[in-house]
């Protein structure tokens, strides 16, 4: 089992891999959209891992990039009209950030490094522990970042209206994209400090 | 035919795919060790973009829009495709640079041994598949709207790997608190030079 919890700190896609930055940051400005799209990589990561370890004996190895690629993308296809019925709002806020789990390197790197050598049941875990590692430090990068940036969580006004009575301001700067960068960089700075006191 | 330049403007410093968008990050970490390498991939990735972006245009506007059948005849005219696009342009891009890899053999052996570990890679590169979805979202009039916005979007995806690699060229020599080497350090340049290019927004 413990070799499964890797992906959630110790070989954590986001801060000790670096994969599947590229899709992820941008999404980060408010919780909602990021926990709707860690759900949705979770989704697509796990299931895709399941789909090609069950194909893994019959794909020949010369085209297992473009199989992966349309599995991947069908999958992705499901997870935008699902999310375009259901919950319109956030799925106009993220935009082509869904389509884009498509290139997301997390996904491509399990099936390529895992999925292709493994039984399904032990990939599917894979996928989905990757998956929950990633949706993980986009919740928290989620988190500071509308708690500071707007004094909202989850939309709702947490910072009360006595502090900015008293003087207190959002920081602006926190909405801004170039945040989620440095978040994520003090964030690599506590685990590697932690890991260091540890060993 | 107005507003081309200051779309490549537009493209390449404000909405910069890599400062404003975080696209194609992972292999800018990856690969911006040093100058030569991520000038190499830069302009593997500008050419890519190029390339696929007015492909892609092409075909969103005449086979996956809806409506977009309607040249075919009457009866298609109420056809909506557009939830494959994403399949679609995911076929075309590793297509295309499958093919493009074979033209540059064929014709520039010296700049496919320049390119060639690159070429492959810039398949799953998010910035290409970024591309050609804000070019779907942002409804260009023309074809070469597309244009214009894919070399502006390159242009300022290869300022800012090669500006990144020479910056941690010369970070090899700075004195960096321990935790932070390596990755920490590479997320908080990116960071700032993202506040940098903020600066073109008129903030």
């Amino acid at each position: 089992m413990k070799k499964y919890l890797g992906p959630l700190s110790k070989e954590n896609p986001i801060l000790v891999q670096v994969l599947g930055v590229c899709s992820a940051l941008a999404v980060t400005a408010q919780l909602k959209p990021a926990v709707v799209m860690a759900l949705s990589v979770t989704v697509v990561c796990a299931l895709s891992n399941l789909i090609i370890s069950l194909l893994r004996n019959t794909i020949p190895s010369r085209v297992r990039i473009m199989v992966q690629l349309l599995v991947v993308s069908s999958l992705v296809i499901a997870v935008d009209q699902f999310l375009q019925a259901y919950v319109f709002e956030i799925s106009r806020m993220l935009s082509v950030f869904v389509g884009l789990i498509i290139t997301n390197c997390i996904i491509m790197g399990r099936l390529e490094a895992f999925a292709l050598s493994h039984p399904p049941v032990p990939s599917f875990i894979d996928g989905l522990m990757n998956g929950l590692g990633y949706g993980l430090v986009l919740v928290v990068v989620g988190t500071i970042r509308e708690l500071l940036g707007s004094g909202t969580l989850w939309g709702c006004q947490v910072v009360p209206q006595a502090f900015y009575e008293a003087g207190y301001m959002n920081n602006g700067l926190m909405i801004l994209p170039p945040m989620a960068l440095i978040i994520v960089g003090v964030l690599i700075w506590i685990l590697n400090a932690k890991q260091n006191k540890v060993k | 035919m107005s507003g081309l330049g200051e779309l490549f403007v537009r493209s390449a410093l404000i909405d910069n795919m890599v400062f404003a968008y975080f696209l194609g990050m992972c292999s800018y970490l990856a690969v911006s060790k040093n100058v030569k390498t991520a000038l190499g991939l830069g302009i593997a990735v500008c050419f890519v973009l190029t390339v696929t972006v007015p492909v892609n245009y092409l075909i969103d506007k005449y086979l996956l829009q809806a409506g977009a059948l309607s040249w075919m005849s009457v009866s298609l005219a109420g056809v909506d495709l557009s939830f494959l696009s994403l399949i679609i342009f995911i076929a075309v891009i590793a297509a295309m640079v499958q093919l493009l890899e074979m033209v540059i053999e064929k014709f520039s052996p010296a700049l496919y041994q320049a390119l060639g570990i690159f070429l492959p890679l810039i398949a799953v590169n998010c910035a290409i598949l970024g591309g050609s979805l804000f070019m779907q979202e942002r409804h260009f009039p023309t074809v070469a709207h597309s244009f214009s916005y894919a070399v502006g979007s390159g242009v300022g995806w290869l300022l800012a790997i090669v500006a990144f690699a020479a910056i941690r060229e010369r970070l090899r020599y700075s004195d960096i608190p321990k935790g932070l080497q390596g990755n920490g350090i590479a997320y908080i340049i990116t960071g700032l030079l993202g506040l940098a290019f903020m600066a073109f927004l008129g903030f």
